[in-house]
């Protein structure tokens, strides 16, 4: 799969065929519970938050959506979350912390959704608020990143105790786009700038800035992919094993020195 | 001043072999008092020394022109209290993205300055005060880094030494040309805020022209307390950015200080004239919080 460019692998996770969370959750956990809105404002539909069972234990799932056709990515706004989606999940968090309940994060974000609203509604104050809540919630916290996680709209589920990554999953500052126009003012350089931005599951593996990667087939996983399943299974079973394990005050303060510990200089 | 040029050009020649241990620089306290300052927002022209002398408000329009950490410093803390920390730190293990070399350097020259913040420790009205200041006129005070670790070291000796906390945010958002390391230093200096509140600590956060980004998406919004200047740009996402996914003109007052405040995210709005006083005055209030 080395030969796969930066570019390739941003195609295979933007795919449409590629499964959503949606897909894969009914995969990994049994008798889900989906939990809607953030107690303030309102539901975001770009954040499933749910309760489900991971071979028996309960957890709490916070799993970013796309939508698997046009009428389901407009319904959750191509997986761009809103500050009541990170109210959301901050809720759901501190109902897990309350309740004991391990966390799982899947990523598949572009951004924040830069939107008229969101700003109005404090954009900037939820993605913090998360980053801060995250960082010493008393609960174990497994990131998944499915696809795209971009800029700080992808980190604010991602201050994990563990972060996965799909082989061909890419996780950035901001998209290639975003990149390209900001560096040489011209969108359409996306593809070279892919290539400069190290945004691969190998790139951020090697700067040890995510866990592990979940193998895929060639050319990405499907829907028929069990075998990717039972190894993203097979992580979930193995980690929560290892961090249901630890005392609390030890799992937040390692958690703190994971993330102290990134882009030293 | 040529001289002074001269001499730091000199000290920037020895240093980008190195790059992992530059040469700190001063900037020059002294300036060309007649040289005329023009107003960025309504035009008018002052000379430099009225204008400094107004704290760098316009005189004819009230707006709050951007600082360097040198001049907050000035204006805010008692004289001579400033001790800084981390002065030399400088990346060296920086994706080095085209150009991003030749542009730090410029920026280092212009400025005088090795990153976009300054930190330390002051005292402001006789209290001691962990301070950070971004400076807006580097990098448009990107968080690198350096950025993000001179930030989370001061909140770490704030949260140590027991003291209270000011971030005079000015920034951009985080520094494209370090990549994902940019990204992460969201998270870190969150993280740090977190355990620094967790024990009790004081932290006033002061928004000041602009705060956007991945900056006022960390640590800049984490504030016990929240300022702004006004007039000050407070966002998240680029203008630009918002009126082409919306399909729609946004109002002027979008995205100001006093926008932000309406909506809720900031506690006050203070003018720079009542801004030390404000501060002294929230610094007593919260005095317990430190011991």
């Amino acid at each position: 799969m080395s030969h796969l460019t930066a570019w390739d692998r941003i195609c295979i996770a933007r795919s449409q065929n590629r499964p959503k969370s949606r897909d894969i959750l009914p995969k990994l956990f049994d008798e889900i519970i989906e939990l809607y809105g953030d107690r303030c404002y309102g539901d975001d539909a770009a954040l499933i938050g749910a309760i489900g069972r991971f071979e028996g234990v309960p957890v709490t799932i916070l799993a970013q959506s796309k939508g698997r056709d046009l009428q389901e990515n407009l319904a959750c706004n191509f997986g761009m979350m809103n500050p009541e989606g990170y109210r959301k999940a901050m809720r759901l968090a501190k109902q897990a912390e309350k309740f004991h309940r391990p966390i799982i994060t899947i990523i598949d974000t572009a951004g924040a959704f830069p939107g008229k609203g969101a700003e109005e509604r404090g954009q900037a104050e939820a993605i913090a608020s998360s980053l801060k809540m995250f960082a010493t919630l008393q609960t174990p916290v497994i990131a998944i990143v499915l696809s795209e996680g971009g800029s700080g709209g992808a980190l604010a589920l991602s201050v994990a105790d563990r972060i996965y990554m799909m082989e061909n999953a890419v996780y950035s500052i901001l998209s290639c786009e975003g990149f390209a126009s900001i560096l040489w003012k011209d969108e359409t350089r996306a593809k070279e700038a892919a290539e400069l931005m190290e945004c691969t599951a190998m790139d951020l593996a090697k700067k040890g800035i995510i866990d592990g990667i979940i193998m895929e087939p060639e050319g990405g996983f499907d829907h028929q992919s069990d075998e990717v399943y039972g190894q993203i299974r097979s992580i979930i079973r193995r980690e929560l094993n290892i961090l249901t394990k630890i005392r609390v005050k030890n799992l937040v303060q390692q958690r703190y020195e994971k993330f102290r510990a990134m882009g030293n200089v | 001043m040529n001289q002074l040029f001269k001499k730091r050009k000199e000290q920037l020649g020895f240093f980008q072999g190195l790059m992992s241990k530059p040469k700190s620089v001063s900037i020059p306290r002294e300036f060309n008092e007649s040289a005329i300052m023009v107003c960025d927002s309504c035009g008018g022209a002052s000379s430099k020394k009225d204008m400094a002398s107004n704290l760098f408000v316009c005189p004819s329009c009230n707006y709050h022109l951007k600082l360097t950490p040198q001049q907050r410093l000035y204006q805010l803390i008692d004289e001579s209290s400033f001790r800084e920390t981390n002065r030399k730190m400088s990346s060296t293990s920086v994706a080095l993205f085209p150009g991003y070399l030749d542009k730090y350097n410029k920026n280092v020259e212009v400025t005088g300055n090795l990153e976009a913040v300054v930190c330390g420790v002051a005292s402001i009205g006789g209290n001691k005060t962990a301070i950070g200041i971004l400076d807006a006129h580097f990098m448009m005070g990107s968080m690198g880094s350096v950025v993000g670790e001179k930030i989370t070291r001061l909140i770490e000796l704030a949260d140590r030494k027991k003291l209270p906390l000011i971030i005079f945010s000015a920034s951009g958002g985080a520094r494209m040309q370090e990549g994902i390391n940019s990204l992460m230093q969201m998270a870190k200096t969150s993280a740090a805020l977190a355990h620094f509140s967790e024990n009790g600590g004081f932290y006033l956060s002061v928004l000041t022209h602009p705060t956007t980004g991945g900056v006022s998406a960390s640590f800049a919004m984490l504030g016990d307390i929240i300022l702004a200047e006004p007039g000050a740009l407070i966002g998240f996402a680029g203008r630009r950015v918002i009126e082409k996914t919306m399909n729609e003109k946004l109002p002027d007052n979008f995205q100001t200080a006093e926008f932000i405040k309406e909506k809720g995210f900031v506690d006050r709005i203070v003018a720079r004239k009542q801004l030390r006083n404000t501060i002294i005055t929230l610094l007593e209030y919260h005095k317990e919080a430190s011991i």
